[in-house]
């Protein structure tokens, strides 16, 4: 749409009040703000109290350009929202805080809605249907926003997003990483292109929801390997069939071969597989990968079978072969000649694939954003910022993200990976840098906050008018402490 | 659209309700599940019910309470009512305060907590059972401390507001902040405007105006022209708008509406009715 065609208000439908907003005007939330004529959310970012830093509009011209991603610059005020540096009423420059303790304030919050452009996005997806190599580009848009990196059991998993899309590319590629980004984690749908035209897999991503492969909408994700299988089931199929194969990109599992079949004394039955054997019964490579039975690139299961061995297999030699959901399945028998024949499949048998997919959990794709804070974030806490690294890494400072908990990872800085599922909807934000706005709350006792170098200097005047009716040693002396928090914790269930 | 949010901030005893323009920060001593879900319950449906109303709320002609359809919008009115002929106001000066203390009295009516309150942006209701008590910091809005203030149950205070400059709310006045404490959030709430709008120089070069509707299109104050910025003032000007000020409180304290005020205008405080309120002595020597 050309400028010229843009009405000059916009109408806000965030919430009820619907505002109509002018350009470069704010709502009455002070959240969503018309910019250039599209409805942008700007989410406040503060570090609340006892940092000296002021408060600035980010989106003023020219303000973005040079900023390198860290969310208090030094030399400079710190950034947040447009407006009159509101944010959340608790931590806003609120001129009251309720404190929780009877005599003055005990706990200290330091809540900030920090900019990550170093973040990004692991993607699990329950599926053994292929969606890429190792490595291949995950493309949206026609732009690279991240790549295929590992399978994990009954998983493929992308690595969506990073510095190096979001601010290390084009423009484009930027923008595009950010949009894909800010909509997964308000767990919103992306469709997405795995690898390169030849074999270019089309996905559709969307927290919670199960994945769409290829236009198809994945169900169930698989038991296990194909020799997994063979061994949960090997009972079961015992006397109901004389040879089962347990299709699966990974492992393919034969039951006469296998170990779970030599002890129930199935005999051999001639068969053979194509592929490359790993140990007796268990074979890697039957086929291609592919969105076929269990993961390979093949409708037609009996593709993966040689000739049986005439010396060994017999007319009417019953196989069942099923995928590892037990999604794909279909029963032979062996005719003069050796070949197998469909044929009707016994009802114990088919009560066997029922069972297999029964256990296959449903699919699901889980989000989980991971984002770095800087130094310079850190800095807005205390004087000395791994100071605060270490609180985190000796449990007495505990980092969530918009109240949820996050996994902190081990090492230098504090790198934290969460859920999105966890956390309240529509908890993200972006800025043009491009980059992401996520909430991160560091809690803590006031005398931790204190040894990990916290502005103390701010916070010491409200203790010391307290002092006399107030002074939080008497309250802990008589050991009582009504506002622990070990007192009460609701379930990430009920606290929405 | 986004519907009303609720969650548990990260220390886990304080309730986070959040809707459009709305964010209520929320504690309770005690019964604290059933008052938390009360609050949540109540809060369902609040903002609705005040957009649905808001041509009336935002009118500055007198209107009549029983037109209120919801308890919130009652609230607005009737405290608003006493000051019609206090100059330009609009139900819409005290729907914070309002917002506050009907979340509460949902709070009440389903949970005895010992102590509660529902924090609206610095607008704050607060329930006390007998014996019981508050300590409250009051800070400037750049986070320095201005000191604190003890609320105990035997007095009459269950409400206290903030307005001025630096706010969310636009003001007509140069208080960097006017804290009030009256019997009812609702009634602070109206209250702290209208003070702080009453800490003014009118015509002063130092203060730069802007009319309302070119900052916040939908704004009840229409043309009227709001404080955007305020150049440092000397000790005389500082002392005359305070003093318009603190007139303007003591009338509103006179007619039994607000129990308590102190007024902060770039280092220098004035109080009314101090018993509550603890300065610290580094304050009272600036000023």
């Amino acid at each position: 749409m050309n400028r010229a065609d843009r009405p000059e208000k916009i109408r806000c439908d965030a919430c009820p009040v619907m505002c109509y907003i002018a350009e470069g005007k704010i709502g009455a939330c002070d959240r969503y703000a018309n910019h250039d004529g599209d409805l942008v959310r700007l989410d406040a970012l503060t570090v609340i109290e006892n940092t000296t830093q002021k408060l600035v509009p980010f989106l003023k011209e020219g303000g973005v350009e040079d900023w390198d991603g860290d969310i208090v610059q030094g030399a400079r005020p710190f950034v947040t929202a447009v407006g009159a540096g509101t944010t959340y009423p608790d931590y806003k420059p609120a001129p009251f805080i309720v404190s929780q303790d009877v005599e003055g304030v005990d706990m200290v919050t330091v809540v900030t809605e920090g900019i990550f452009s170093y973040c990004g996005v692991k993607v699990k997806i329950d599926t053994d249907r292929h969606i890429g190599h190792e490595r291949d580009v995950v493309y949206v848009d026609g732009e690279p926003i991240g790549h295929v990196m590992t399978s994990e059991y009954g998983s493929k998993m992308l690595s969506l997003g990073g510095v190096e899309h979001l601010t290390g590319g084009s423009k484009k590629e930027g923008r595009v990483t950010c949009d894909a980004l800010l909509k997964l984690c308000n767990r919103q749908a992306v469709e997405m292109v795995v690898g390169d035209a030849e074999h270019a897999t089309t996905l559709v991503v969307e927290a919670g929801k199960a994945p769409i492969i290829n236009g198809e909408e994945e169900r169930l994700m698989r038991v296990g390997c194909g020799s997994a299988s063979i061994g949960m089931f090997a009972k079961q199929w015992l006397g109901h069939a004389d040879e089962v194969v347990v299709v699966d990109d990974h492992i393919t599992g034969v039951l006469s071969e296998h170990q779970a079949g030599k002890l129930l004394d199935i005999p051999p039955t001639g068969i053979k597989i194509k592929g490359r054997r790993s140990t007796p019964g268990r074979y890697f490579q039957v086929a291609a990968p592919g969105t076929g039975w269990g993961g390979t690139d093949i409708d037609d299961p009996l593709t993966i079978l040689g000739p049986f061995n005439p010396k060994i297999a017999w007319e009417g030699l019953r196989m069942l072969m099923v995928s590892t959901t037990g999604e794909q399945f279909a029963y032979y028998e062996l005719d003069a000649a050796l070949q197998p024949q469909m044929a009707q499949m016994p009802a114990a048998l088919k009560r066997s694939t029922d069972i297999i997919a029964e256990n296959c959990e449903p699919s699901v794709c889980s989000v989980l954003f991971m984002g770095g804070a800087g130094g310079s974030l850190r800095a807005g806490v205390t004087e000395n910022p791994v100071r605060l690294t270490r609180s985190v890494k000796e449990s007495l400072t505990h980092v969530s993200c918009g109240g949820a908990e996050a996994y902190g990872w081990p090492g230098g800085g504090v790198t934290v990976m969460l859920d999105v599922m966890d956390m309240p909807t529509e908890s993200f934000g972006y800025v043009p840098t491009p980059a992401l706005v996520a909430p991160i709350e560091f809690s803590m006792r006031l005398r931790d906050y204190e040894l990990l170098g916290g502005y103390m200097e701010e916070v010491q005047p409200v203790d010391q008018v307290g002092l006399d009716a107030a002074r939080r040693v008497s309250g802990e002396a008589m050991g009582h402490d009504p506002m622990a928090r070990a007192n009460y914790r609701w379930d990430k269930g009920k606290s929405e | 659209m986004i519907g009303p949010q609720a969650a548990l901030l990260a220390d886990g005893t304080r309730l986070h309700l959040h809707h459009g323009p709305i964010d209520l920060i929320i504690g309770a001593d005690q019964d604290r599940i059933r008052a938390f879900e009360a609050a949540r319950e109540g809060f369902e449906t609040l903002l609705q019910g005040l957009v649905d109303q808001l041509p009336l709320l935002r009118s500055a002609r007198t209107v009549d309470a029983s037109l209120a359809e919801t308890e919130t919008a009652h609230r607005m009115i009737s405290v608003t009512a006493p000051y019609a002929s206090a100059g330009f106001v609009t139900p819409m000066a005290a729907v914070a305060g309002s917002v506050a203390e009907t979340v509460l009295a949902a709070m009440l009516a389903d949970s005895t907590p010992a102590r509660a309150y529902v924090n609206n942006g610095g607008d704050i209701a607060v329930h006390l059972e007998p014996g019981e008590s508050f300590t409250l910091g009051v800070a400037s809005h750049d986070n320095h401390p201005l000191g604190t203030l003890r609320l105990n149950a035997e007095t009459p205070i269950r409400g206290i507001a903030t307005s001025g400059r630096h706010g969310r709310s636009l003001s007509l006045g140069i208080a960097d902040s006017v804290t009030v404490l009256a019997g009812t959030a609702a009634q602070a709430d109206v209250a702290a405007t209208l003070i702080a709008n009453a800490v003014n120089l009118p015509g002063h070069p130092a203060v730069t105006r802007r009319a309302a509707e070119d900052i916040q299109p939908d704004s009840d104050l229409g043309r009227r022209p709001v404080v955007t910025a305020c150049a440092p003032l000397n000790a005389a000007d500082r002392a005359c708008a305070l003093d318009a000020g603190l007139a303007c409180a003591r009338a509103f304290a006179q007619r039994g509406l607000i129990h308590a005020a102190a007024l902060f205008l770039q280092g220098d405080a004035r109080l009314l009715n101090p018993a509550p309120f603890t300065l610290p002595e580094k304050s009272l020597v600036d000023a």
